[in-house]
């Protein structure tokens, strides 16, 4: 579809007079799916956007956004952008206490909530902002429970688009006249970033900006009418904004909104999108769903299943990509498209999906090849709120597991000296909302953006991230060597947590000669592997210290260094030796945040005397440790711990 | 619990009376039930009815339902006096009820289940409807519309089509009420809704049953063992002992009430 128009209201309408009849939103309501058309959709922004501007909203007020993916709501976004006004959605679970923040910083007067609950928490925002006269209009979307309220300035999302019939046949032209003179490098929007650095920061986007994201993802993947998307992300959540507005807008393809939050894996069934973006633990859930169904299944078809899925692991992700497969393979595959892969995808609702994306984590190598062994086009891209979620895109027919792809279009990368990767173009952002301190820390005179993340970039261009730049370190250097080896801990703990029997694991090398680790077993996935082997244990410090457990770690620590091995300038952070923990690392114990992030330099100080045993080429040695349990006793757990040599590799370079 | 701001509406003894019990005393053989009960519920509140084990609460609620006919005594409905009655015209007059033991259809789907709380509202007959010719067709969609009205409100989308055998205790309690809304109910009747919930499921069904009295302006009695839930969520209380009435009133009224004291909440003698 040619979209040349240059502001999101300019591309609505320019859909709304190209393919009028095209649905536009969906969303399943009293278990229909109810369709706007592109007109539809036009009209109502258009009478939304008059009864705005008849409560008062004024070119560069702010309009907040609260809810869950209802398409009044991302008609909502684009009627405060046709007043030149800037939609400023917010996450609808955040608690009072965390919005009242963003509802003073972003100086909101006019919000569109979803329902009940979302009206009261922003009556109780009111009442923390005090004396501040802020918050003069709260509009609902669904009336249910909000009949006999009357606190001032509520107004149902009826009444609202009333009052904008009427504002419209009064005054005809403001509309269209309000649509013509936007301006490009107005802000679009702005998202608050999730603040866990601080407090939150209103990124500011234009929509020059994010109309070059939204673009380059449509041409990317040839998005266009007749495409279907599910919206069930949060709306203040950059990738949301990125697929449902911005793509939306460019590409003129179906916006589908769920019923409820916990319907959203059936209603998706229903609707069969073509295009799908899901963080990895959403991916990984509906695998273990599978998974366990499977073990169930009766033995024929487990069977069936198992040369199916060995054949799809040997040549699936080769036909996505479009290497070159023998012709008995090709044949083989076909028939395991009918048999399995095909059902599989129908029963996980990705039968018609072209392209489905994943990002926010590392996504772990197994469950990465699994979804493309099937036939399911999944890529990894990356981006941050500042860059409009676009900076790298997995190309089809490029996609390797390791990165993240290569520099999106309009997009320029630079490593820095330090490792971290630096971005420049189309999509970085105008400003943080009211911060120019903020931004010049992260936008420098070249106009390159900071992430904060630390990366490599590979022969072919394509980026890989390594860790938060502030975590990486340096390993000592080598006898003769001028600079010792990148040491990025995140990385090689990730890579060691995708094996279901390790839960926790700690890298320490920053400064020192080798690598050296702290590993926790899963008590459950090791414990249950006992069990099936018949080796008696008597509580997690009896498991964890287990030759026959040691040699479990062992084998997956070797998988890792090989891994590492393979990998440039990576291969001198294999892993030499670590020791199995005898307890679990515990947010209780300080050891985890709460979001179960391992504290490193706690964790460093506190088992000082492992850290010494490990660099000091002991075989073992006798720890105690005080633990607090849950109804705040404490306790002593003690254990003598055995020091494992890990087998490691000699570096090689990666085949291509 | 609830937000008086928020729900303005009048003083509980300015309600028209909706329901009046009168002297109604009920015995099975040399059994008495109960002994001169007289109550009354005003409209648009929650009545809540206490009581031991075996105070005559269920027997209560029956002999409003029409499923027992008291010895004695008289029921008034909206003005309307009556002695005998089947639990049909009960129900024809605008009064459901749940029970303590669910008694759904298990093996029909959820939204099965609440369709036949239509039931008294199609006006076609069987053969029409079993082949969804013209009018059956057109009242199908309707009453199935306010069906989906009513799974939305009690947020068991994801259920529609399960059957109710499959689903957990709470869930199936909660179709047990959306089968009740399905009747469009004056008034409701709820045998213990939050018999053998957890704290949460019960937190849920409060919240459910407010909102019922609030959006649908529905009359709730019910009763309750779980003394925090009644005087959260209930209006006024009645007490029974051994087929007595011991005590009427406020939560706070009740909670004060000596005879109240020592029959349920326990005291030491």
């Amino acid at each position: 579809m040619d979209t040349t128009a240059n502001t999101f209201p300019r591309l609505l309408l320019a859909h709304a007079a190209r393919q009028p009849d095209a649905p536009a939103v969906r969303e399943k309501d009293l278990g229909i799916w109810q369709t706007w058309n592109w007109a539809a959709v036009a009209r109502e922004v258009r009478e939304l956007a008059c009864g705005l501007a008849s409560l008062g909203f004024r070119p560069g007020d702010n309009l907040a956004i609260v809810g869950a993916n209802r398409p009044h709501l991302y008609m909502a976004v684009i009627a405060a952008q046709s007043l030149h006004g800037v939609p400023v959605p917010l996450y609808q679970d955040a608690v009072a206490g965390e919005m009242v923040f963003m509802l003073e910083d972003a100086e909101i007067d006019f919000v569109i909530a979803e329902d009940q609950e979302q009206v009261d928490k922003l009556l109780e925002c009111r009442e923390l902002l005090g004396r501040a006269t802020r918050l003069r209009h709260i509009v609902y979307d669904d009336p249910r429970g909000l009949r006999n309220y009357e606190q001032p300035g509520l107004m149902s999302y009826e009444r609202l688009i009333e009052a904008g019939r009427a504002h419209d046949a009064a005054h005809p032209d403001f509309f269209a006249q309000s649509v013509a003179t936007g301006d490009p490098a107005d802000v679009a929007v702005i998202l608050y970033t999730s603040g866990t650095t601080g407090r939150p920061k209103g990124v500011c986007q234009t929509h020059a900006s994010f109309i070059a994201a939204g673009r380059g993802g449509v041409e990317t993947d040839r998005l266009g009418p007749g495409d279907n998307i599910m919206s069930y992300l949060p709306m203040a959540w950059v990738g949301d904004h990125l697929f449902s507005v911005a793509q939306w807008l460019v590409g003129g393809f179906t916006l589908n909104c769920p019923e409820s939050a916990e319907t959203v894996m059936n209603d998706m069934r229903e609707i069969g999108p073509s295009y799908y973006f899901g963080p990895p633990r959403t991916f990984e859930g509906l695998l273990t769903a599978v998974s366990i169904r499977m073990e169930d299944a009766a033995a024929p078809k487990r069977w069936l299943y198992a040369k199916c899925m060995a054949l799809a692991r040997r040549v699936g992700a080769d036909i996505l990509n479009g290497a070159k497969v023998g012709l008995m393979d090709r044949l083989l595959y076909a028939l395991g498209n009918l048999l399995i892969y095909g059902p599989l995808r129908n029963v996980l609702g990705m039968s018609r999906i072209r392209v489905a994306y994943t990002a926010g984590a590392a996504i772990g190598p197994d469950l990465f090849r699994f979804y493309r062994s099937i036939g399911v086009n999944l890529k990894q891209f990356y981006g941050q709120t500042e860059t409009c979620a676009y900076v790298c895109l997995q190309q089809d027919g490029k996609v390797k597991l390791q990165t993240v792809g290569s520099a999106a279009p309009g997009i320029e990368l630079k490593i820095a000296d330090d490792g971290e990767v630096l971005v420049r173009g189309v999509s970085v952002l105008k400003e943080y909302y009211k911060r120019p301190d903020a931004t010049a820390e992260v936008l420098d005179a070249e106009g390159y953006f900071h992430t904060g993340d630390a990366g490599v970039l590979d022969a072919e261009g394509h980026l890989r991230i390594i860790d938060r730049a502030k975590d990486v370190g340096r390993m000592a250097a080598a006898e003769g060597a001028a600079a010792g080896a990148m040491f990025a801990p995140n990385y090689i703990e990730n890579k060691l947590k995708f094996f279901p029997q390790i839960k926790e694991a700690v890298c320490f090398g920053h400064e020192r000669e080798e690598v050296c680790a702290f590993i926790n077993i899963d008590y459950e996935a090791v414990g249950n592997w006992a069990e099936r082997r018949g080796l008696p244990y008597g509580g997690y410090v009896d498991l964890a210290g287990k030759p026959e457990v040691l040699a479990l770690v062992a084998d997956c620590v070797a998988k890792v260094n090989a891994d590492l091995a393979a990998e440039e300038g990576m291969a001198d952070t294999q892993i030499a030796r670590f020791l199995v923990l005898h307890k679990e690392l515990d947010p209780d114990d300080d050891e985890l945040t709460r979001t179960r992030k391992v504290r490193r330099g706690f964790i460093a100080d506190k088992y000082a005397v492992l850290v010494d045993a490990l660099y000091g080429h002991k075989r073992d040695q006798y720890v105690e440790t005080q633990v607090k349990f849950e109804d705040g006793r404490t306790g002593v757990v003690s254990a003598t711990l055995t020091i494992v040599d890990a087998g490691r590799f000699p570096p090689m370079k990666a085949a291509a | 619990m609830r937000d008086p701001a928020s729900t303005p509406r009048p003083a509980a003894h300015e309600r028209p009376v909706i329901l009046d019990v009168h002297n109604i005393s009920l015995s099975f053989g040399g059994v008495k039930a109960l002994t001169d009960i007289s109550f009354d519920v005003r409209e648009h509140e929650v009545r809540a009815i206490i009581g031991p084990n075996g105070a005559g609460k269920s027997s209560m609620l029956n002999c409003i339902n029409g499923v027992y006919q008291p010895q004695q005594g008289s029921i008034t409905f909206r003005g309307q006096q009556f002695r005998h009655m089947n639990s049909r015209q009960v129900a024809e007059m605008g009064v459901a009820r749940t029970f303590q033991n669910l008694a759904l259809f298990k093996g029909m789907s959820v939204l099965d289940n609440i369709m036949t709380g239509r039931n008294l509202k199609m006006k076609s007959g069987l053969l029409a409807q079993a082949i969804r010719f013209g009018r059956a067709e057109r009242e199908e969609i309707a009453h199935r519309e306010f069906v989906e009205h009513i799974i939305d409100f009690l947020e068991i989308q994801l259920h529609r089509k399960t059957p109710v055998g499959r689903l957990p205790y709470g869930l199936q309690k909660r179709v047990d009420l959306g089968r009740a809304l399905a009747m469009e109910p004056q008034v409701l009747l709820l045998d213990e809704p939050m018999a053998g919930m957890n704290v949460e499921e019960k937190q849920d069904m409060s919240r459910f049953i407010l909102d019922v009295n609030d959006e649908f302006g529905t009359t709730i009695v019910l009763i309750e063992h779980d003394m925090g839930v009644v005087m959260d969520i209930s209006d006024r209380v009645v007490v029974l002992d051994y087929g007595k009435k011991i005590g009427d009133g406020t939560p706070h009224e009740v909670r004060g009430n000596p005879d109240v004291i020592r029959a349920y909440l326990g005291t030491t003698h």
